[in-house]
């Protein structure tokens, strides 16, 4: 693998840049591996990297049904933040923040991290009294968040709307200031590099079918398009497709899979400095270095693997960004597309063992799993490893759901992730 | 958008007038003290997220404000029939077989 530096830069410059080397090879499956991961989003690809560099496995296979970085991966809205609530997730998105700083480094691959802070609008008493128990509970937890006023908000996006006579006037705003962006693709490009580098096999467009148990119950291997793959011990981390693998083991998982939409506008300068959330109306935006709008919509109100997701979501969110940032009324909107997000009861993610030996879960992400990608990957390397989970995700086990030890983001944050 | 047909208005709709009601067909334990943590696990979380024709609850709240089921292809969002609550769950294959295996 090349080097990425100055000097490689200019080196190549001088030949016109026809000489870089492929980033990684599209790899033949073999016919057994120490482990196999099974979908090649930023989670599956950093827990392969992470398996090689921390624990010293390389016989790993990341598979995936399409392109790596297809999926979920490549149709967020990029969004890094980690203000939650509750201890176990402060830790767990804390954990994120703190690897993707230094991830561009990590990686010699730029993923245009941008810490740019992510603001989120009050809009009513009920927002300003929840915000700050969130804040107190961020503190406590050493988790940066910090609350601003109306003026305050508006100075630090000025296209924000603070006028009283709006349907829904700014109250306030939470503001996390280590929050903020980063290139979506590039990360999973970055983990996929520096993988393969160390030995790891990413193979494309091969589709896992099943999960093989032996006559002990233990994970045997994977079914795929391509046949059978022995493995040692598999982890699944597939999104929104991660509950019809695992039905293929005989562990049901309690998740549904809902379309999430998001869309962008035409590319305009640089207007907009942060990220602003507002659960209320609804809106999520920010501005991506290609200068378009990146607008998050909301999850449709049911179950599907469409990866399409309805136009009534698109029109709401459309009018609470107008609402909100009256100058983009006239701004027009390029594409829109969806993603399949599995969502758990609790709306906390399940990273953990499962009852079968040899299988290892990372889903139930819901809409919020981009930013957690470098954690959670780490972690689930971890958990596969040594067979045990880290303690940071040891809180996020199957067995919450029977035991009752629910993480309840989901009555702490309502929709946003 | 989804034109939905409520099977007591008889009309198809668009889908803002209804509201999503999660999986159908899921009933409530006759005996709820007796159940262990599994079995509420089961009734309360666990759902078949069917990639395919999926057994669903809706409710006509902009209308005639009444539950029914359906049969939609999560793949498609295409609904394969609706009907009303208390009729027995109809049989996928009879109707995969008058869509013509869409």
């Amino acid at each position: 693998m090349t080097r990425f530096s100055a000097l490689s830069l200019l080196k190549n410059a001088m030949t016109g840049h026809k000489d870089w080397e492929p980033q990684w090879p599209d790899s033949e499956p073999k016919q057994e591996y120490d482990v196999v991961i099974v979908g090649a989003g930023g989670h599956g690809l950093g827990a392969a990297y992470y398996l090689a560099k921390e624990h010293g496995i390389t016989n790993v296979a990341v598979i995936d049904k399409g392109w790596l970085g297809g999926g979920n991966t490549g149709r967020n809205t990029t969004i890094i933040r980690s203000n939650y609530l509750y201890d176990e997730s402060a830790r767990m998105y804390d954990h994120a923040l703190d690897l993707w700083e230094g991830l561009s480094q990590e990686l010699n691959y730029n993923v245009m991290f941008s810490q740019r802070g992510v603001m989120m609008l009050a809009h009513n008493v009920h927002d300003v009294q929840s915000f700050h128990r969130h804040l107190h509970s961020n503190r406590l937890n050493g988790v940066d968040n910090q609350w601003l006023t109306p003026e305050e908000a508006k100075a630090y996006c000025p296209p924000l709307n603070i006028s009283k006579s709006a349907r829904y006037p700014v109250m306030g705003a939470a503001l996390q200031r280590r929050a903020g962006t980063a290139r979506h693709d590039a990360v999973a490009w970055g983990y996929a590099r520096a993988a393969a580098a160390r030995g790891v096999d990413i193979v494309q467009n091969c589709p896992v079918t099943a999960i093989r148990r032996d006559s002990n119950g233990a994970v045997e291997g994977v079914e795929t398009a391509r046949g059978f793959i022995r493995a040692k011990k598999v982890a699944v981390s597939a999104a929104g497709h991660t509950s019809v693998l695992m039905d293929t083991a005989g562990v049901r998982l309690p998740l549904e899979s809902y379309p999430l939409q998001a869309l962008v506008s035409e590319p305009v300068k640089p207007i907009f400095p942060c990220v602003v959330m507002s659960n209320t109306v609804h809106a999520y935006v920010s501005q991506s270095d290609k200068g378009e709008l990146v607008v998050g919509a909301g999850t449709d109100q049911y179950t599907s693997y469409s990866q399409r997701g309805g136009l009534p979501h698109i029109q709401h969110t459309v009018a609470a960004v107008c609402e909100v940032f009256p100058i983009f009324t006239r701004m027009r909107m390029l594409r829109k597309w969806g993603g399949i997000v599995d969502v758990t009861p609790d709306r906390s993610p399940i990273l953990n063992k499962t009852p079968v030996q040899g299988l290892y879960v990372n889903c139930g992400w819901g809409t919020g799993g981009f930013k957690a990608t470098p954690g959670a990957a780490n972690v689930l390397a971890w958990t596969v490893a040594r067979d045990e989970p880290h303690p940071i995700n040891a809180p996020f086990h199957l067995d919450r759901f029977r035991t009752g030890r629910l993480i309840d983001e989901a009555a702490a944050a309502a929709v946003a992730h | 958008m989804l034109l939905i047909h409520c099977p007591y208005c008889d009309e198809d709709l668009p889908e803002l007038e209804f509201t999503y009601a999660g999986e159908a067909h899921i009933d409530r334990p006759a005996d709820p003290a007796s159940l262990d943590d599994e079995a509420w696990r089961n009734y309360l979380f666990i759902r078949s997220n069917v990639k395919g024709p999926h057994y669903e609850r809706w409710r006509h709240n902009h209308g005639c404000a009444r539950f029914f089921n359906a049969v939609r292809d999560t793949v498609s969002d295409r609904f394969l029939t609706t009907y009303r609550v208390g009729e027995p769950r109809p049989d996928l294959e009879s109707l995969i077989g008058k869509e013509g295996r869409e």
